[in-house]
């Protein structure tokens, strides 16, 4: 099973972000992707597509599922798959950095998967190195497989972005994912809503052509999407909120807050979701509404169209 | 359906305007009528008449820094004792600190504060909540669920938070639910073993001093982190003329800022404290005699909103000290209509200023129902006699302590009757 056309997607040889894509590109992208929903759903999920490539995961912060979704993806098209998980330490980042990209340049892969806890660290490995680079997460700044993930699970349900009002909720101030989100989802013709605390909510985030909103029921109001955010433990304790039944309270989709959305509205999650904390576990777990599992199953359909659309400018 | 009627009162109602001879009458708790031709013709009639004489008839005082020993401190002053003294004194709303043991900081103390009030006290009990848990100025409170249990503003009551980020964060987050914070503003490592204001009066005595700035700079700091989160914020209580013009100044720009002045810093300086009376030390310290002068302009122009008691319960254990070692503080419920009184007795600021710095104005920063004579409002009322003599006698006072700052001192005007929700609460007439 191959994709029905080879013709190139993409313009740059990098994924580092949202920042740059026109909607042709996303629009191209996701199309790619709903061909790898019908692979991934086969008996025979593999290809050769990537025979003899070599595509290496460098994971500076832990993760489960964008990891392990970016290694099945290699796999299923055919790549050789190597993992490196790098303890983050005390030395000078920007010199480690460096160091580390020469180190993998002289193994020559053909495409880097990078998460880094700072952001602009893609930017950087992708000037340093020869390969193409994958924006797998860099500090608050971009996540751009998640955006467009949730946008191909979002236009497999609703069909088209325009006029869909999607509220981003939760820690906007620390998410890359929210980031990402808001300038993919903007650039289709959705109507975006952020809504937080204002702890939680990042200075001038009204200059994004966003809606910003303090508060769940009117934030909610109307909305088709609800994609929900995850609170980062260490932010719980008193630092950005008072502590996490406040938050729950105040933040936490129930099926209270969920009663002013659009009748019908679908809930999302980038995961790991803390039940309690941001969502109520009767929601996560109703089909009905949740899209959490679907969005981990077009992350790999999404992750294998991106290698792929990567694939074809590589001589 | 009870009933009483108000005639022949001068009546005053800064919110609305009102300053007339007139009668008013109350509903079930509520005022149902009030006006200068009510009760003018007939007697009304009805159950209970109150004839006032000419005297003044205006809404219950609401004072807005009040420290009780409840929980926690029982022998210094209880919810019971304080509201007797605020009845005494015209007080029919008390705004109470949450510098108790423990400290008010969970939403489950707001409801054992609030049953307790119901319980035991003659007048309304208000609670501020915590801005930081216990008062440690390290993590933000639960505002949101404080909020919802009844808590009406948050504050470290007699405490500045030190740390920048922590208040910005804790701001931030109070913004986010519209809730009013109450600043206290003094340097904490500035003042840290102070026990006067910085100057010649301090230096003679040898006592150790701050400098009066202490204050005006974390009121600067302090609208510098209102104008970044946008919170509504209340200055407890200011006593000098630098954090006056800051406050001033921040008020011309529109930033949501408002300020109170206790009744011993428009009254006392600190040449008051004398020969080391240890009454007379209070937090901020009793400042400069330009200083007070300011605060007294202060509440004429309309800069500073409230007039407060701050009443903080001593017992003689704490107070009879030598005067660096013994406790800040003084009662001030039963004293703070009188010495809010000699501004207008002075020719500083008209009655209707006073009494709108006692009721209208602090309703309108709290978002409280009282403060106003208006139909619907409820009955919470005061009778006062803006020129009977009082000398105060602290072996008189209800307050469970006695560590009055104006022991001897001689006022005009008290209140002679008080009424909540349409009930004597305090009858001397």
């Amino acid at each position: 099973m191959t994709s029905p056309s080879t013709a190139p997607i993409l313009r740059s040889k990098h994924l580092l972000g949202i920042e740059g894509l026109t909607p042709f590109d996303v629009t191209a992208m996701l199309d790619l992707a709903e061909t790898y929903v019908v692979q991934g759903r086969a008996a025979d999920k593999k290809t050769a597509l990537l025979k003899g490539r070599t595509l290496i995961n460098l994971f500076f912060e832990s993760s489960t599922r964008t990891q392990s979704s970016f290694e099945l993806a290699g796999k299923r098209l055919g790549a050789d798959v190597m993992n490196m998980s790098v303890k983050t330490s005390s030395v000078s980042k920007g010199e480690t950095l460096i160091d580390t990209a020469s180190t993998i340049n002289a193994m020559r892969p053909d495409i880097l998967v990078v998460r880094h806890q700072d952001a602009g660290a893609a930017e950087l490995l992708s000037r340093k190195l020869d390969c193409s680079v994958i924006n797998a997460g860099d500090g608050a700044h971009e996540h751009p497989t998640q955006a467009l993930l949730d946008a191909l699970t979002i236009r497999r349900h609703r069909g088209s972005f325009e006029g869909l009002v999607i509220a981003i909720c939760g820690d906007v101030l620390h998410s890359r994912v929210a980031r990402s989100n808001l300038r993919l989802l903007s650039i289709m013709g959705a109507q975006v809503r952020l809504v937080a605390p204002r702890t939680l909510l990042p200075c001038d985030a009204d200059r994004f052509g966003v809606e910003v909103h303090t508060n769940m029921k009117s934030g909610l109001a109307g909305a088709d999407i609800v994609m929900m955010l995850r609170l980062q433990l260490e932010r719980m304790a008193g630092a950005f909120v008072p502590s996490t039944r406040e938050y729950f309270r105040f933040y936490g989709l129930d099926r209270e807050k969920l009663s002013v959305a659009k009748p019908g509205a679908l809930v999302m999650h980038p995961g790991p979701m803390n039940r309690g904390v941001e969502i109520a576990s009767d929601i996560a777990d109703d089909v009905q509404v949740s899209l959490i599992a679907e969005q981990v199953e077009m992350g790999v359909a999404l992750r294998m169209a991106i290698l792929d659309a990567l694939s074809r400018g590589m001589s | 359906m009870k009933r009483i009627a108000f005639r022949n009162a001068h009546l005053i109602d800064p919110a609305s305007g009102l300053d007339a001879k007139g009668g008013l009458l109350v509903e079930n708790g509520r005022i149902a009528d009030v006006g200068p031709r009510l009760f003018n013709d007939a007697e009304p009639n009805d159950p209970e008449v109150i004839d006032c004489r000419g005297l003044v008839l205006a809404p219950g005082l609401i004072d807005c820094r009040v420290f009780t020993g409840e929980p926690g401190a029982e022998h210094r002053e209880s919810l019971e004792s304080a509201s007797a003294a605020a009845a005494a004194g015209g007080v029919t709303s008390m705004i109470v600190m949450p510098n108790t043991d423990p400290v008010i900081d969970e939403p489950s103390l707001v409801d054992f504060l609030l049953r307790r009030a119901a319980a035991t006290a003659k007048v309304r009990v208000l609670p501020c909540a915590a801005l930081t848990k216990g008062l440690l100025g390290e993590t933000m409170t639960e505002i949101g669920l404080l909020q919802e249990a009844g808590a009406i503003a948050f504050t470290e009551g007699d405490r500045s938070v030190a740390n920048a980020r922590v208040l910005r964060r804790a701001l931030s987050y109070a913004a986010t639910f519209d809730a009013l914070v109450i600043s206290h503003a003094e340097d904490p490592e500035l003042v840290k073993g102070a026990s006067a204001t910085e100057g010649e009066f301090a230096t003679r005595l040898g006592l150790p001093a701050a400098p009066a700035i202490a204050e005006a700079m974390m009121v600067e700091r302090d609208i510098r982190l209102v104008e970044l989160t946008g919170v509504r914020m209340h200055f407890g209580q200011i006593s000098t003329r630098t954090a006056l013009d800051v406050i001033a100044a921040a008020k011309a720009r529109g930033l949501p800022v408002t300020c109170g002045v206790t009744a011993h810093h428009l009254t006392l300086n600190e040449l008051d404290v004398g020969a080391y009376y240890t009454f007379r030390k209070v937090r901020p310290p009793l400042r400069s005699e330009a200083d007070r002068a300011a605060m007294v302009e202060g509440v004429a122009s309309g800069v500073i909103d409230v007039i407060v008691s701050s009443h903080e319960p001593q017992g003689a254990d704490t107070k009879r000290q030598p005067y660096a070692s013994a406790a800040a503080g003084t009662v001030g419920l039963e004293t703070l209509l009188p010495a809010a009184l000699s501004l207008s007795h002075n020719g500083d600021a008209s009655l209707s200023q006073v009494i709108a710095a006692l009721t209208a104005a602090p309703a309108r920063i709290f978002g409280l129902p009282g403060g106003t004579l208006a139909r619907g409002a409820p009955a919470d009322l005061v009778l006062l006699d803006e020129n009977e003599p009082f000398v105060v006698d602290a072996e008189k006072l209800r307050s469970r302590s006695r560590n009055t700052a104006f022991e001897g001192h001689k006022f005009s005007g008290r209140a002679r009757a008080t009424f909540v929700g349409g009930e004597c609460v305090f009858d001397a007439r």
